[in-house]
């Protein structure tokens, strides 16, 4: 097979990938970001502690992290099914993704969160900050730094999922690997989509890092 | 009349190695336009003394008013709507430190529902009144202590309070900026009509500044009165013992001054007195 030829699918393949990354990571957000938040406001030292609300939470999130990718994949395929219309291809695998995500990110959050200052949350509430407030004008921006490193991480991980995604059809990068490089034994194409992945794993990691330090006021 | 009245409040700890009675029946009560002060040794119960007026500590009885209102019994709202009457300045500053000095300033007025230009407008004169408003786009690391301090300070101003709580608020500064804050403090009580409770285990705190103390032992009341009355007659050993450190402070003071002629060193905020050196050194090269 002549590199020309799968240029174009090597191409597709990179665009789907990054799709399905950036909107998973994107719903898990949605997701994980108001569970983590909860998390830490409910928590022991937290400033609304709710240990019923806080313990319920850290099982759900417990348990859907303990089950490897792969698993899940396969386990929820009927919810995908459900909500798609479809269990394979890109689209597809933004469910699993995005379950896969959720609970990640709500312990990064939980965690970046949990780093702003003790005193600095007291010194907002007695100026009489409400919960709102405090959550969005002192946890959320104190913790920037710390949170966008989380988005770098999220990133990453949710990168090498949609590659294993490609063994039960998942579309992407991880498709193409398995497709030609395991199942038709082109080891080139194979390498080339490794090498690929890489490369965007490294821009990631690097553009979250500049960013991150960018919006970081703490240094001078 | 007085702005806060503490009756009878019990604070416990209770944690893995025993419980703490940190606050034994405690009353004591903060006159209109003064700058009352509480003295202790570390652990004496201050600290949370000072964080029950605010009710950032729940005590488990007693009463706490302001301005004459019961606030242990207040719904979490008016509570929140209470402590925007009673600022707070802490050791540690506790600035945010992603926003410019400009925008700490603004927050509690963004907590009081401002618009943010109409915030920013009312932060400047507040900066102004604490001699910091070429700092305005600064983030809080580029400060030191004191310019932080003084920050802290006008964004308690910025709430507008009746009330004005510091807990140990010039424990992490030097002798000169300590003094230089309490001036601040000073000022802020005179032309506001804002009193103060300043928590201190300094002695010269409570003498630069205070018209009334109280010495807190154990978490109980010592003793309380006028701050000459109680230091030219301690009746309790615990108010000598923390006038024999003032001595001991004073002491300190002053050897560290000597020294700091002697090598003349200076900082920006010893200006005034480095100058005198560089005066002194000019005298003897010629
Ligand atoms: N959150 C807490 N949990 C358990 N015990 C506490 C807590 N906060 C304070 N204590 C205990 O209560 C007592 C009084 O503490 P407090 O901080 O009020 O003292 P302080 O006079 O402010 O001391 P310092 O001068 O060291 O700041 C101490 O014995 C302390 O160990
Ligand atoms: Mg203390």
């Amino acid at each position: 097979m002549q590199l020309t030829d799968i240029m174009p699918l090597l191409q597709e393949g990179t665009v789907d990938t990054l799709r399905m990354v950036l909107i998973s990571t994107a719903l898990g957000y949605l997701v994980g970001l108001p569970l983590g938040v909860l998390l830490t406001i409910t928590s022991k030292e937290g400033i609304t502690p709710h240990p019923i609300m806080y313990r319920i939470l850290d099982l759900i999130i417990n348990i859907t992290r303990s089950v490897p990718f792969l698993i899940l994949l396969i386990l929820i395929q009927p919810m995908t099914k459900l909500i798609v219309g479809k269990s394979y291809g890109t689209t597809a695998t933004i469910v699993p993704l995005t379950v896969a995500a959720s609970p990640l990110i709500a312990r990064m959050v939980e965690s970046s969160l949990k780093e702003v200052d003790r005193g600095v949350i007291e010194a907002a509430q007695s100026l009489g900050a409400s919960h709102t407030t405090i959550v969005c004008k002192v946890l959320i921006p104190e913790a920037r730094t710390s949170l966008l490193v989380g988005v770098t991480i999220a990133l990453g991980t949710i990168l090498g999922y949609s590659a294993m995604a490609g063994i039960i059809g998942g579309g992407g990068l991880g498709d193409i690997a398995i497709r030609y490089g395991y199942y038709r034994y082109e080891t080139g194409v194979m390498i080339i989509t490794v090498v690929i992945l890489v490369l965007l794993m490294q821009i990631l990691q690097w553009l979250g890092m500049l960013i991150s330090g960018k919006v970081d006021r703490r240094r001078v | 009349m007085a702005v806060i009245e503490l009756e009878q409040v019990n604070k416990t700890y209770s944690g893995g190695n025993g419980d703490v009675h940190a606050l034994k029946n405690v009353s004591l009560s903060v006159e209109e336009g003064e700058i009352f002060g509480v003295i202790g040794l570390s652990g004496a119960g201050k600290s949370t003394l000072v964080r029950c007026i605010n009710l950032l500590e729940r005590p488990e009885s007693g009463q706490i008013r302001i301005e004459g209102r019961e606030i242990r019994s207040l719904s979490e709202r008016e509570l929140r709507l209470e402590r925007q009457n009673i600022a707070m300045i802490f050791q540690q500053f506790n600035l945010l430190m992603q926003r410019t000095v400009l925008d700490n300033v603004c927050f509690p007025l963004e907590i009081a529902g401002l618009r943010k230009k109409e915030a920013r407008k009312q932060a400047l004169v507040y900066l102004k009144t604490v001699g910091l408003e070429d700092k305005a786009k600064a983030y809080p690391v580029q400060l030191s202590g004191g310019q932080q301090q003084r920050v802290a300070i006008a964004r308690a101003l910025a709430s507008h309070p009746r009330i004005i709580l510091c807990d140990e608020a010039t424990s992490a500064l030097d002798p000169q900026t300590t003094k230089n804050i309490l001036e601040l403090l000073r000022k802020v009580n005179r032309e506001y009509h804002i009193s103060i409770v300043i928590i201190t285990h300094e002695m010269r705190v409570i003498t630069e500044i205070c018209d009334r103390v109280a010495v807190l032992h154990h978490g109980k009341v010592a003793e309380i009165g006028p701050v000459e009355e109680v230091f030219t007659n301690p009746k309790t050993k615990v108010a000598r013992r923390l006038l024999l450190i003032r001595e001991s402070e004073a002491l300190e003071d002053e050897i560290t001054e000597n020294e700091e002629q002697a090598e003349t060193s200076h900082t920006k905020e010893h200006e005034s007195k480095s100058l005198r050196v560089i005066e002194g050194g000019a005298h003897a090269a010629n």
